[in-house]
């Protein structure tokens, strides 16, 4: 700090000479520099204090004004609102084609403590776990003698369980209402249906939230509370879909195979009636997704949808039909089928040897490969593409189930005319059953495209033209022969003419090329064949019949006898009679006038 | 002459004090602070019966609790206020020291009372808050040392304040009590403020709150969550806000009627931190302006008084005083119409509360006596041709 020179210097010096005490001169001017001091301080604090002064003027000036602009404000009823969005609960209900319920809610309860306020915990945990056998009771003393606040002890409990926890008559044993989601038929369209898990959960209410199918497919709808619980209606079928599933478990353990799927559409409406995949799960309790293998071997996995297989000779009839509509052959023309067919360093043969030459229509029936593969080098890869992609066979089906974009087909990168010649029967490309499902019904309808669907619709679906209604009706005559007098004669159903494809194709093994024994064999029909209104695929994965000398793998012993029964059975819960061909009524002979 | 000059009754020089008292005092602030009293009695008949209910008690216990503190508050404000500024400081120094060892000594042999901060100590018959007694004496013992620093040669006073405020803010934030640290330190600002904060340290802390404010803000997901909740529009009515929020609502401009309210039934707080909306409900708009005006009187008008005063000690406690007694009851209105974020706040002289209370009457108490009028020396002034 610069001290301040002492002035008038020369007071001082003059008082000095004087003889009188310089200090009191000096005592003056430090006063003085006090007194200055403290004016200026004095004259910044009265500015500083006035602001202060308005500042808080304003400040209860401002508060005054909030105070007057709320009570003139209109007061409002205290709401019970949770903070952020509320958990909406009430999900919409999902019901098949008739109105049946598939998936519905049901009330329950959570079970969840609050340890502080247990009189006896550790009665409580081993009670507790006598009334729940899966849980740990050890793991539960700790919980609930610990310094938790707050323990969840099970998500969902039965209205029993409930009572026998009632009875422990532990005030710190609390109950949070639960929805839950039940599917009351059990295992019955899992796969459709797909199933639900808590989302956000809080102690009155969890948010329900579809993790597969449709659930998850339509979340959104079903959670919309804009849709006042209209249910979802489906087009499935409870009845079909239940019959189908058991023919289909019956089927798959006599044919020793160790999956299926069918599937059982409406030729015109593309609604799927019914879809089964095997094996399955009961959506009320998921089973977790597979840690090892594949998945395509989890009970959660929809072959039906997600699973893309070679589906091997069903796909013949595309590449005849698609010769007959180019003009290429007619049902009658006569075919070379002197094999084997060499091309390169392949080699096509067939199953039995047919003989030099076969017509159109019994390269169908007996399911030549040779026959097909040449008809498919008539026609060359890019028609054979354009056709197949007309079908549908190049991208994902866009049935309403989350796993749909999954189901992605595989084709060929470079489409060359092997190719072609393999894929005519069904080899090269693999598609899911769905996908044949829908490419079969493109030909029984007719001649249109159709997309398959999962919701009810009831609407006829006026997809683009793939084939003209002659070549269709021709090719389903063809697949008529085939069930009368071809490989899929164990496929005759009296009265409902089924027409159908047999198809057996080696499974392609994990390291490249085809297993010897393992085959997918696939049996699409259409029925009846005067008037197509279902096509039927059903797949085997793996079949094996071996009640005759040798183990027979082939879709005519395996997967024709299964659709063929499931078609005995569901034909008549669809509403369809029978053609019965009456027997010509005895001439009556009058025998007196 | 002898006996004239010895022995005779000895004759007070000057006015007697009580007459002088009254002529010297400032009035108006005085009755502003008795109607403020009177008011508070007045809702707590209103607002305590429910916690009194609940509490299991006669239903006017708190309000004869109240009047028995306010009687010894008024008896310590009109004693106080009677001393001169010196005996006012000395006092307060002594207190000062007592009140800051009770604080130190709080996590030994304090008690929390189950609400998680140990801010009180238990008599048995009555609880103590040593921070409401600190506040006061500490505005008075910084306003000393400040005013220290204005002689030449004199202590380096604003500094040592500023430790003694930072110190007593960490034992505050230990207990924790943040509203009162942060009037403390409020109190301090204020008054280096009238003292002669540099501009650019006044304009560099400005930023630097709003700095840190920001910083907190991004980094600190609790402050944030709080700052949210602050700026929403929408209260959710379940909380202590919304249920104020709606009783101001509710009372509109003349209230629902005495003994009608309903969000004392609703709120723990209604007799502290939220009396504000049961005055708002009951009485109305009316009632709670003339409150706001007797707060708004009580403080621009000692800070007038104070603008002529030339001690600057005297200029810096009551500027201290006078503003943390402002803005107490201001954050505690403020919160209530949501202008200022939850922090919870008595309203001074209003709120129940011993502590507050007395307290109350000890702070008002030295700020009436920091305000009555005396000589600013006027006449030596022309005399000495000063205070050109």
């Amino acid at each position: 700090m610069i001290r301040t020179p002492l002035r008038p210097l020369a007071r001082v010096l003059k008082a000095r000479e004087s003889g009188e005490n310089p200090a009191t001169i000096e005592a003056e001017n430090k006063r003085r520099r006090h007194d200055e001091m403290h004016d200026r301080a004095k004259n910044r604090a009265e500015g500083r204090l006035l602001v202060l002064g308005a500042v808080f003027f304003l400040a209860f000036s401002a508060i005054g004004l909030q105070m007057g602009a709320m009570a003139s404000s209109e007061a409002e009823e205290p709401r019970a609102i949770a903070s952020g969005n509320p958990i909406i609960g009430q999900r919409a209900d999902i019901v098949d084609r008739n109105g049946r319920i598939l998936a519905t809610n049901f009330d329950t309860y959570a079970l969840y403590a609050q340890p502080q306020q247990l009189v006896d915990p550790e009665g409580a945990a081993a009670r507790l776990a006598e009334i729940f056998p899966e849980l740990d009771a050890e793991r539960l003393v700790k919980d609930l003698t610990g310094s938790r606040k707050f323990v969840w002890i099970r998500r969902q409990i039965s209205p029993e369980q409930m009572q026998a926890v009632h009875d422990i008559g532990e005030p710190g044993l609390l109950f949070g209402p639960r929805e839950m989601r039940l599917y009351p038929n059990g295992p019955v369209a899992s796969h459709v249906l797909g199933g639900a898990s808590f989302g956000r959960e809080g102690v009155d209410s969890a948010e329900v939230i579809g993790v597969a199918g449709v659930e998850r497919q339509f979340d959104q709808y079903l959670r919309d509370p804009a849709n006042e619980g209209s249910p979802l209606e489906l087009s499935i079928d409870l009845t079909v879909q239940a019959a189908a599933e058991r023919v289909l478990q019956g089927g798959m353990m006599l044919m020793n195979a160790k999956g299926a799927a069918a599937i059982l559409m409406d030729v015109r409406t593309g609604e799927v009636i019914s879809m089964v995949s095997l094996p399955d799960f009961d959506p009320n309790s998921r089973p977790l997704p597979l840690t090892t293998g594949s998945q395509s071997d989890s009970p959660l996995f929809n072959r039906a949808v997600q699973g893309v297989y070679e589906l091997g000779s069903t796909f013949k009839i595309f590449a005849i039909s698609q010769a007959m509509e180019l003009g290429l052959v007619g049902a009658n023309t006569m075919i070379d089928t002197k094999g084997p067919l060499t091309w390169g360093r392949f080699r096509i043969s067939d199953f039995h040897n047919y003989g030099p030459q076969l017509s159109t229509t019994d390269v169908i029936v007996k399911s030549s490969n040779i026959g097909t593969a040449r008809i498919a080098q008539e026609i060359g890869a890019d028609r054979q593409k354009e056709f197949l992609t007309s079908l549908g066979f190049l991208e994902a089906t866009k049935i309403e189930l989350s796993e749909a974009p999954s189901g992605r087909p595989l084709s060929p990168k470079q489409w060359s005319e092997i190719s072609t010649m393999t894929i005519s029967y069904g080899h090269g490309l693999s598609a899911s059953p769905l996908h044949l499902a829908a490419a079969y019904a493109a030909i029984a309808n007719g001649g249109t495209r159709v997309e398959p669907t999962i919701l009810k619709s009831n609407q006829l679906q006026q997809g683009p033209r793939v084939l003209s209604p002659d070549v269709a009706a021709e090719a389903v005559s063809m697949m008529r022969q085939v069930v009368v007098r071809g490989t899929a004669s164990f496929g005759e159903v009296p009265g409902y003419e089924v027409a159908g494809k047999t198809g057996t194709a080696d499974k392609p093994m994990p390291t490249g090329g085809y297993y010897e024994d393992k085959v997918i064999a696939t049996f699409a029909a259409t029925f009846p064949a005067s008037a197509p209104r279902y096509v039927l695929v059903v797949t085997l994965d793996e079949p094996v019949e071996t009640s005759g000398t040798e183990p027979r793998r082939t879709a005519g012993w395996t997967a024709v006898p299964v659709g063929a029964e499931m078609i005995r059975r569901i034909a008549p819960l669809l509403g369809m009679r029978p053609q019965v061909d009456m027997a010509d009524l005895t001439g009556v002979t009058l025998t007196s006038n | 002459m002898t006996e004239m000059v010895y022995g005779t009754a000895p004759a007070q020089t000057g006015d007697p004090i009580i007459p002088r008292w009254w002529r010297t005092i400032d009035r108006w602030t005085m009755s502003c602070i008795l109607i403020l009293f009177g008011i508070g009695l007045l809702l707590g008949l209103a607002a305590s019966p429910p916690l009194a209910e609940r509490n299991g008690l006669a239903p006017f216990y708190y309000v004869t609790r109240q009047a028995a503190f306010g009687g010894m508050a008024i008896t310590v404000m009109i004693v106080t206020s009677m001393m001169s500024p010196r005996l006012v400081r000395r006092l307060a120094v002594l207190g000062f020291l007592g009140a800051f060892v009770a604080l130190a000594l709080l996590p030994i042999l304090g008690t929390d009372f189950g609400k998680g901060a140990v801010r009180w100590y238990s008599l048995g018959f009555a609880s103590v808050q040593p921070s409401e007694f600190l506040k006061p004496v500490f505005i008075v013992v910084a306003a000393w040392l400040m005013a220290a620093s204005y002689e030449i040669g004199g202590p380096p006073g604003k500094t040592y304040s500023f430790a003694l405020t930072v110190a007593i803010c960490l034992m505050l934030a230990l207990q924790p009590d943040f509203g009162q640290a942060a009037l403390i330190v409020f109190a301090w600002g204020v008054m280096y403020f009238v003292a002669g904060a540099p501009m650019f340290l006044i304009f560099g802390v400005t930023g630097l709150v709003i700095g840190s404010g920001v910083f907190a803000y991004n980094s600190s997901e609790h402050f944030a969550r709080r700052i949210d909740g602050f700026l929403n529009p929408e209260v959710d009515p379940r909380t202590q806000l919304g249920y104020a929020a709606n009783a101001i609502r509710e009372g509109g401009f003349f209230g629902v009627g005495v003994g009608e309210g309903q969000v004392k039934w609703s709120l723990p707080d209604a007799h502290t931190d939220f009396i504000i909306a049961v005055a708002a409900e009951e009485y109305g708009l009316v009632c709670v302006l003339a409150i706001i005006v007797l707060y708004m009187v009580i403080v621009t008008r000692s800070l007038a008084r104070l603008m002529g005063e030339r001690d600057p000690f005297i200029r810096i406690a009551g500027t201290g005083l006078a503003c943390a007694f402002g803005v107490q009851a201001m954050i505690n209105m403020g919160v209530a119409v949501r202008l200022l974020p939850a922090k919870g706040m008595t309203l001074p002289f209003v709120s129940y509360g011993g502590s507050s209370l007395i307290a109350g009457g000890v702070m008002v108490g030295m700020l009436l006596a920091f305000t009555r009028s005396r000589p600013q020396g006027k006449m030596g002034d022309i005399l000495s041709r000063r205070g050109h």
